[in-house]
């Protein structure tokens, strides 16, 4: 409650800089979030493995889940901004954009990988080691995407990233803390249906019996 | 040897094994009856560490090398002969004179004829007959036997009762059975599962 | 020491199980010549050397999927992976053993390829067979750990190319940039680092794969 609150309170300074605002402010903010969110579900995939914590599975999913939404967002909102700068729904020469179209692919085979197997221990540490994957590929594609510019567009790119002055760097950094804000507040949501749920189906049994 | 304490295990929202409480002194034999579905299967194989308990604990002290599992499938590779197959077991549990045992063994449970031919042409009594070689070659010290006698003929039932009389006093045994009265003269104890 | 006896013992029965039943290496290789024929009507005839070279890429990688989603078969079949899991051994020897045994399959129908590619196409050189060889080594070693994933699945054969896809546009990007690039080095040295990092993981990880 109080994160959404804390939300409300932090948006409001965005609605009036006007939504003509670049789009940059919330393509790049929910990118940061999204890979905030797979970091803290590889992290959580980690501790699953290593601690045996039995709860970390569950919400190593649900971070993965909320990232790979957050990923989405982040494909549709980068496909507006090229259409706005170049003129093309689709750049390949946007590294951050195929960076999310691969990682987008790799997560959802995550969960292809999850509902094809029981739910039990095996999924849960399946699921945990492909995580793990994902958190080594992003560094990895980051390089090897950047190399691939070498050879797939030899002309370097103008890339002109927007020189922040001190205002839209302050807003930007309000966006950031607000998309974290509500990454955070829905993973906490999620989880809690989630476990309501689990507890539920327990009860229920324990009725039955 | 093994000592569990209300041990449960599920499969998502299957429960298989509910409060169960065992203890397997030290050359103990113990038999594990219940009906099909009561979870035999699932202690034996939580007993051998192939799962792990959703809940309660369980100590089996003794190490993974010195434990023989004898599942309902004979654990073999179909396109590789008796041999070879207990050749690659040999290596994997260092067995010293892997070979001479290998030999020993197929001759004692009458696979010796057949030891140069692929699995996949084995009978079902054949088959098992490999697996109860396999189970034994390392001379395990703790023994977990599911359903020994599935598929084997009279001849093959006198070959493991004598089998199993003569390590009964140096192994210890956990065996699940639907057909308790046949081993009920080695048994030293009996867990009912529900 | 043990270890590594472990490992050669278990890469020994799967080449003897290949030699016996003979169904993924005579598959692999007819695969990848018959994806090279198509691959020549695929390209128009003005097309340059470099699109054959990307093609190669994706003959390989598809071949790789061939063989590795019969790679835990004869362990599916009969649940033998508990036989070898229940062993003393370390359990990354399983894995370390399986990749070993792809490394061979993916090696020699790359020994048929690669000429075959050359006489098709264009000569192989040796920045092209630097960058097969380092690509075979994450393959192998990514795509065993994820086929045993898959083989638990539901889905099994089907599932392999889905998970292993994503994680193979760094290999295709190396590859080809080694392939086709001046400076080969820096791509090399990506397919170096990329089988470094997920041989790690993958040896350290197994382990969870096959237990609970």
């Amino acid at each position: 409650m109080a994160a959404a609150i804390a939300l409300v309170f932090f948006y409001a300074p965005l609605d009036e800089d006007g939504l003509n605002q670049k789009i940059f402010y919330f393509h790049v903010p929910i990118a940061f979030t999204a890979y905030a969110s797979f970091a803290w579900g590889g992290w959580k995939a980690l501790r699953h493995l290593w601690k045996r914590d039995e709860n970390a599975d569950l919400e190593s999913y649900v971070a993965i889940h909320l990232g790979t939404i957050f990923g989405l967002l982040t494909l549709v909102t980068g496909s507006i901004w090229a259409k706005y700068r170049w003129g093309h729904w689709w750049v390949w020469s946007e590294d951050q954009l195929v960076l999310f179209l691969v990682l987008f692919l790799f997560y959802c085979a995550y969960f292809m990988l999850r509902y094809s197997l029981p739910p039990g221990p095996q999924r849960a540490n399946m699921s945990a080691v492909y995580a793990l994957f994902g958190v080594v590929l992003i560094p990895v594609s980051i390089l090897a995407i950047r190399l691939s510019e070498r050879f797939i567009h030899p002309v370097a790119f103008d890339r002109g990233g927007p020189n922040m002055a001190g205002s839209q760097f302050f807003t930007f950094c309000v966006c950031v803390v607000a998309w974290f804000a509500v990454a955070a507040t829905l993973y906490q949501l999620e989880l809690a249906g989630k476990r309501l749920d689990l507890r539920l189906r327990e009860l229920r049994e324990a009725l039955q019996e | 040897m093994i000592r569990a304490r209300s041990l449960e295990k599920r499969y998502g929202d299957k429960r298989i094994l509910r409060g169960v409480d065992l203890d397997v002194p030290d050359d103990a034999f113990v038999l594990v009856t219940g009906p099909n579905g009561s979870g035999k299967t699932t202690l034996l194989r939580l007993c051998a560490g192939l799962a792990a308990p959703t809940r309660g604990e369980l100590t089996v002290t003794v190490e993974r090398g010195r434990v023989g599992y004898l599942a309902h499938e004979p654990l073999v590779y179909r396109e590789l002969t008796a041999l070879e197959n207990l050749d690659l077991y040999g290596r994997l549990y260092r067995v010293p004179e892997r070979r001479e045992r290998s030999g020993m063994l197929l001759e004692r449970f009458g696979l010796w004829e057949a030891r140069h031919a692929r699995a996949a042409s084995f009978s079902r009594g054949m088959l098992q007959r490999l697996a109860l070689c396999r189970t034994l070659l390392h001379e395990p010290s703790l023994l977990l036997l599911d359903e020994p006698y599935s598929g084997l003929d009279d001849d093959g039932v006198n070959l493991l009762d004598r089998e199993l009389g003569e390590r009964a006093a140096h192994a210890t045994f956990v065996v699940a059975t639907h057909e308790p009265e046949r081993l009920q003269g080695f048994a030293s104890a009996r867990l009912a599962l529900a | 020491m043990r270890y590594f006896a472990d490992v050669g013992a278990l890469a020994r029965k799967d080449l003897l199980l290949e030699l016996r039943a003979r169904d993924t290496l005579p598959a692999m290789l007819l695969f990848v010549v018959s994806t090279l024929v198509v691959f020549h009507f695929v390209l128009p005839a003005d097309s340059s050397d470099l699109a054959a070279t990307g093609l190669l890429w994706v003959a390989l990688l598809f071949t790789a999927l061939l063989g590795l989603s019969r790679s835990f078969a004869a362990e599916r079949e009969q649940g033998v992976i508990d036989g070898l899991v229940l062993a003393p051994s370390d359990r990354s020897a399983i894995w370390l053993g399986k990749a070993l045994a792809i490394l061979a399959f993916l090696g020699l129908a790359e020994v048929i390829a690669l000429p075959a590619y050359g006489l098709f196409f264009k000569p192989v050189d040796g920045a092209l067979v630097a960058g097969v060889v380092l690509a075979n080594v994450g393959i192998a070693a990514v795509g065993t750990l994820l086929a045993a994933m898959a083989t638990a699945s539901r889905a099994r054969e089907l599932l392999l190319p889905l998970l292993f896809l994503p994680l193979a546009i760094p290999i295709v990007i190396g590859g080809v940039g080694a392939s086709v690039a001046g400076d080969p080095g820096r791509y090399l040295g990506l397919l170096g680092l990329y089988d470094a990092l997920f041989a790690i993981i993958c040896w350290a990880s197994f382990e969870y794969v096959v237990t609970e």
